[in-house]
């Protein structure tokens, strides 16, 4: 591939999605009375899915794979495209597209929803770059980019105090970790005079007088990776924005957003801190990550067991869902065979999870597009006008508790074996522990859904309306976490090769 | 491919009948249902298997593709038959089509969605019986629960909320301990298996392949799985004291959905206790063998006494089979050919006998609203067909020789009484017996309440007899049960050849 095509083609993944950001914002320019909710979905997806198709393409293909010449490098090294950047800007992708989607019916009256298509998909190129980015610049850069929209996106139904008001609280959250996170990258390019992971790797090796900067810096990054991962103590934001946000945002945010997190510290604390230097820096990222998965895990998952209300206990478990993915890193162990295997598990975590946590939201904006209430009582009886979408959601909820025959046993499954295979017994532990726990409210949707009668008879009058696109987008979200079980092969092997090349 | 075949098309029944319109759901699923039934009677005339699947015997329609790989070792879609599965997958296909039939009365609505859960759950219960990898296996036996929660959760009585979710909740915690339990085996037989095919592990463990595991000796890791798995199990089976969400399950789940529960979803349990406990750890079962006979001797006395106190028939069929169970443990644990030939042997029978009386049990429901013993007296005066079967089948329960029921008890009895692997195993065995004359106290005390005498029953309209489509497979189950108790060699040559490995497994140092 990169013998025929010139280097920045490896890109295109990311210009695509941009570029379809930017098409929409011209449209919407040049015309704005002629815009159409319809066509601009449309065009969206198909950026989307363009996007994701080529990227799938270059996985098949083998683009940045050590087969084919590795990596691929543009910018003096400031850009890289390898396994893992083309493995998460597939979810990413795949995500946007379920959302665009899904918000064509969501936004069908809302007098301005071209800005909210162009915002996503520049949201998704920031993620797209960020899995790319081989630079502590370009990742800073990056980040921004992702978190910008997003803070208009979460208050995006600007009349909604709920909505305004969780955009103010991301905001100002965000603002924060991003100073946080930006003070970091700036000790540690002074504590090794470079911002390149492969360089700030070398000099992390002879840091000597200059290791307690470093360290600040390492710390403070893992402050903002907390941030993006919604992970302790970086996520109380998480159950306002998800809450007060447009279900679809929602989505996005607790889906996409959230792997962006993940794979700037995968590629962050693997490329440029290795752990081994780290160690003999006197630096333990490791047991630091080992402390907040364990915590934000256990906080989110018991945090979602007393929720009320559907929306917050989704954005509570994917506080806990944050926990399982950081196991990732937290059971790496310093040259341990095992390393691929339990980073490659959170990475195939994450791809199912963007799959049923997104259907899952989804479901949540269905459930605002027909009208009725957020809490549990409201959701009573829904199976009896809409069994279809009430079984894609029951699909969603076991597949997050970890109930096989779904896509998310064999994830977890993955991850806590991985764990255990590294000797981080205790991880996996508590993990199974809580999966438990977490049967608990994810079966409440279910019965409420499925067994609770309706409060009213008149209270399901308001599922006469049939968002077809949402619908569409719930089924495909089910149907690709059923069918992650027996695929789940070629899957989990592109995530143990993506997650080789960073040891 | 055979097998494939059987469980892709129960699935794709399932999704046919989940898609078909309420009027007509029952009659496809029956039709559709007996696929499958003929499926496993083709299975039967083919069935080429010798000795046991897990100790290196024969398979018969084996098939292995590689799925995934994880930490080293490969999981498969590995499944085939040995003479231990083969009869229980045709108990399996033989009672869905007579349990669909016996849902046409009794469920009215949502029909689309009830026949295919249970086509659906069908599915699962086949995956079980032939899955040869832990881990495929695992996800059926899990994939069970699902369909089994609605089923009872939206068709069920008064109570049925809280009936399914006692039921998810103690069987899913169950099986999380079992498959800690297992995995914790697995990961301490290290290089030893390259795979989680159960025949492999099987192997490895009687190999000596136990490694020290997180400081954690073999044998003691041997010990601490068996114990975890043989609990996790124990719930499933159930036995006392773990055996509380039976009744409210019973009495909550729709008939027909009784049936499946008693008559192939407890077998799950003991079958499972088989496969893994008795046939891959057999020295900590024998090392064992008198705490799990006395748990055996208990759950046949205590669940029979529980069915004498009890006033509702479903109750009382329900803790019976608690009961009933307790005799199956019996047998696996004393290691003789006709225990554990017999225990097996009466897991088929068992689930022919339970069938019927709950069917039974239900057809006289559909007609009375009550299963309370004192509100009813004289059924046999109106439904005299429906009672006749029902007396019937609880001579079968009593063990009439000549039944099935009698068949699998006898074989117990016959290879408890004497058993080497067990310590005072005539002791056991005798208090064992007396389950049966409890069983037979409160079966005929209960039939004499509410089937003879004068009628009595207050309602509002005229019961008569119950219509064809309802007797039908009452009649069916109740020739089967007679076919199985004059002739029991047709299940139990196979029984005892793939039975014997398991029980030359173990080194009995009387």
């Amino acid at each position: 591939m990169s013998n025929v095509a010139p280097a920045w083609t490896a890109l295109s993944p990311a210009l695509l999605l941009g570029l379809t950001g930017l098409a929409l914002l011209v449209v919407d320019t040049i015309r704005p009375n002629a815009r159409s909710n319809t066509s601009m979905a449309l065009v969206s997806a198909l950026g989307a899915l363009a996007s994701l198709s080529v990227t799938v393409w270059f996985v098949v293909a083998g683009t940045g794979h050590a087969d084919t010449g590795g990596a691929i490098t543009l910018l003096d090294g400031a850009v890289k495209v390898d396994t893992l950047a083309l493995f998460f800007t597939a979810i990413f992708a795949s995500v946007t597209a379920l959302v665009v989607v899904a918000a064509h019916d969501y936004f069908h009256d809302h007098p301005n929803p071209a800005a909210f298509y162009s915002l996503t998909l520049f949201a998704a190129t920031g993620m797209a770059l960020l899995a790319v980015a081989n630079s502590l610049a370009v990742v800073f850069v990056a980040l921004e980019m992702v978190s910008l929209p997003s803070y208009a996106l979460v208050a995006f139904l600007k009349k909604n105090r709920g909505s305004v008001e969780a955009g103010l609280k991301y905001f100002l959250v965000g603002a924060l970790s991003s100073a946080v996170f930006l003070f970091g990258i700036s000790l540690v390019y002074a504590a090794t005079g470079s911002l390149i992971f492969g360089e700030v790797a070398s000099a992390v090796e002879s840091l000597d007088a200059l290791a307690g900067v470093a360290g600040i810096g390492i710390v403070m990054i893992v402050g903002g990776v907390a941030f993006k991962t919604a992970s302790v103590p970086f996520h109380f934001w998480a159950p306002e924005a998800y809450e007060g946000a447009p279900a679809p945002v929602s989505a996005f945010l607790s889906s996409a957003s959230k792997a962006a997190g993940f794979v700037v510290a995968f590629r962050v604390f693997t490329e440029a801190f290795p752990l081994g230097a780290s160690l003999a820096a006197g630096i333990d990222w490791a047991l630091a990550f080992a402390v907040v998965a364990a915590v934000t895990m256990t906080l989110g998952n018991f945090a979602a067991a007393v929720q009320e209300e559907v929306k917050r206990m989704l954005a509570y478990s994917s506080i806990g869902h944050a926990g399982y993915a950081l196991i990732g890193l937290a059971a790496l162990s310093t040259g341990s065979a095992g390393n691929e295997a339990v980073m490659g598990a959170a990475m195939a975590h994450l791809l199912v999870y963007g799959f049923m946590n997104t259907g899952a939201f989804l479901f949540v904006a269905m459930a605002e597009r027909w009208g009725i209430g957020r809490t549990f009582e409201d959701y009573a009886g829904l199976a009896r006008r809409a069994p279809v979408a009430c079984t894609a959601m029951a699909v969603f909820m076991f597949s997050l508790a970890g109930l096989p025959p779904f896509a998310g046993f064999f994830s977890k499954y993955f991850l806590f074996m991985g764990a255990i295979e590294n000797g981080f017994l205790w991880l996996a532990g508590l993990g199974a522990v809580n999966s438990v726990v977490s049967l608990y409210y994810y079966s409440r949707v279910v019965r409420a859904l499925f067994l609770d009668d309706p409060a009213t008879p008149s209270a399901l009058d308001a599922l006469d309306v049939r968002p077809t696109a949402l619908y569409a987008a719930v089924v495909f979200a089910a149907v690709a976490t059923v069918l992650l079980l027996p695929g789940f092969g070629p899957v989990i092997d592109a995530a143990e090769a993506a997650a080789a090349a960073l040891f | 491919m055979i097998l494939e075949a059987l469980i892709g098309f129960t699935f794709l029944a399932a999704l046919v009948v989940m898609l078909a319109p309420n009027a007509w759901a029952g009659r496809l699923a029956f039709a559709l249902s007996a696929v499958p039934f003929v499926g496993s009677l083709y299975l039967w005339s083919r069935f080429d298997a010798v000795g046991n699947a897990l100790t290196g015997g024969t398979i018969a329609f084996e098939s292995r593709y590689e799925w995934v790989e994880v930490g080293g070792r490969t999981v498969s879609w590995f499944v085939g038959l040995d003479g231990i599965s083969l009869p229980l997958v045709v108990l399996t296909t033989f009672l869905v089509p007579l349990a669909i039939l016996s849902a046409w009365t009794p469920v009215d609505s949502r029909q689309s969605q009830f026949y295919g859960l249970m086509l659906f759950m069908e599915a699962n219960l086949l995956g079980v019986f032939t899955a040869l990898d832990f881990f495929l296996w695992f996800v059926f036996w899990e994939a069970v629960l699902v369909p089994m929660y609605f089923l009872i959760g939206i068709w069920g009585g008064p109570r049925r909320k809280y009936a399914a979710i006692k039921f998810f909740v103690y069987t899913n915690a169950a099986s999380l301990l079992m498959f800690i339990g297992f995995m914790s085996l697995t990961f301490a037989l290290g290089d030893s298996i390259g795979s989680l095919a159960l025949p492999e592990i099987t192997q490895a463990l009687a190999d000596g392949g136990l490694e020290t595991w997180f400081g954690i000796s073999p044998g003691r890791m041997a010990m601490v799985a068996f114990l975890a798995t043989f609990a996790g199990f124990a719930v499933k089976v159930p036995i006392v004291p773990f055996h509380t969400w039976l009744p409210d399950a019973h009495v909550e789940a729709p008939t027909p959905v009784s049936v499946l529960l008693a008559g192939v979803l407890l077998k799950m349990g003991t079958y499972a206790l088989l496969r893994f406990n008795f046939t891959m750890l057999p020295d900590q079962a024998s090392a064992l063998a008198i705490p799990i006979a006395a748990i055996a001797v208990i759950s046949v006395v205590y669940g029979a006494m529980l069915a004498l106190a009890q006033k509702d028939l479903k109750r009382i069929v329900a803790y019976s089979s608690v009961s009933s169970m307790g005799y199956v443990i019996l047998g696996l644990v004393v290691f003789t050919e006709y225990g554990v030939g017999g225990a097996t042997f009466q897991m088929v029978a068992h689930g022919l006998i339970s069938g019927l009386m709950f069917m039974a049990v239900g057809v006289v429901y559909n007609a009375t609203h009550t299963r309370m013993v004192g509100d009813m007296a004289g059924m046999a005066d109106r439904m005299p067909v429906t009672v006749g079967i029902l007396v019937a089948g609880a001579f079968g329960y009593m063990g009439l020789p000549l039944m099935a029921g009698f068949a699998g008890e006898f074989f117990i009895f016959v290879g408890a009484f004497g058993a080497p692997a067990l310590p005072y195993a005539p002791v056991f065995t005798a208090l064992a017996m007396f389950g049966i004359v409890i069983v037979a106290g409160y079966l005929l005390s209960a039939m004499q309440k509410t089937l003879f005498g004068p009628f009595r029953l207050e309602t509002d309209y005229e019961i008569g007899p119950a219509p064809f489509h309802d007797v039908a497979p009452l009649a069916v189950l109740l020739a089967a049960i007679i076919v199985l108790g004059v002739a029991p060699d047709i299940f139990f040559e196979m029984i005892r050849d793939a039975a014997m490995p398991v029980v030359e497994g173990v080194s009995v140092d009387v």
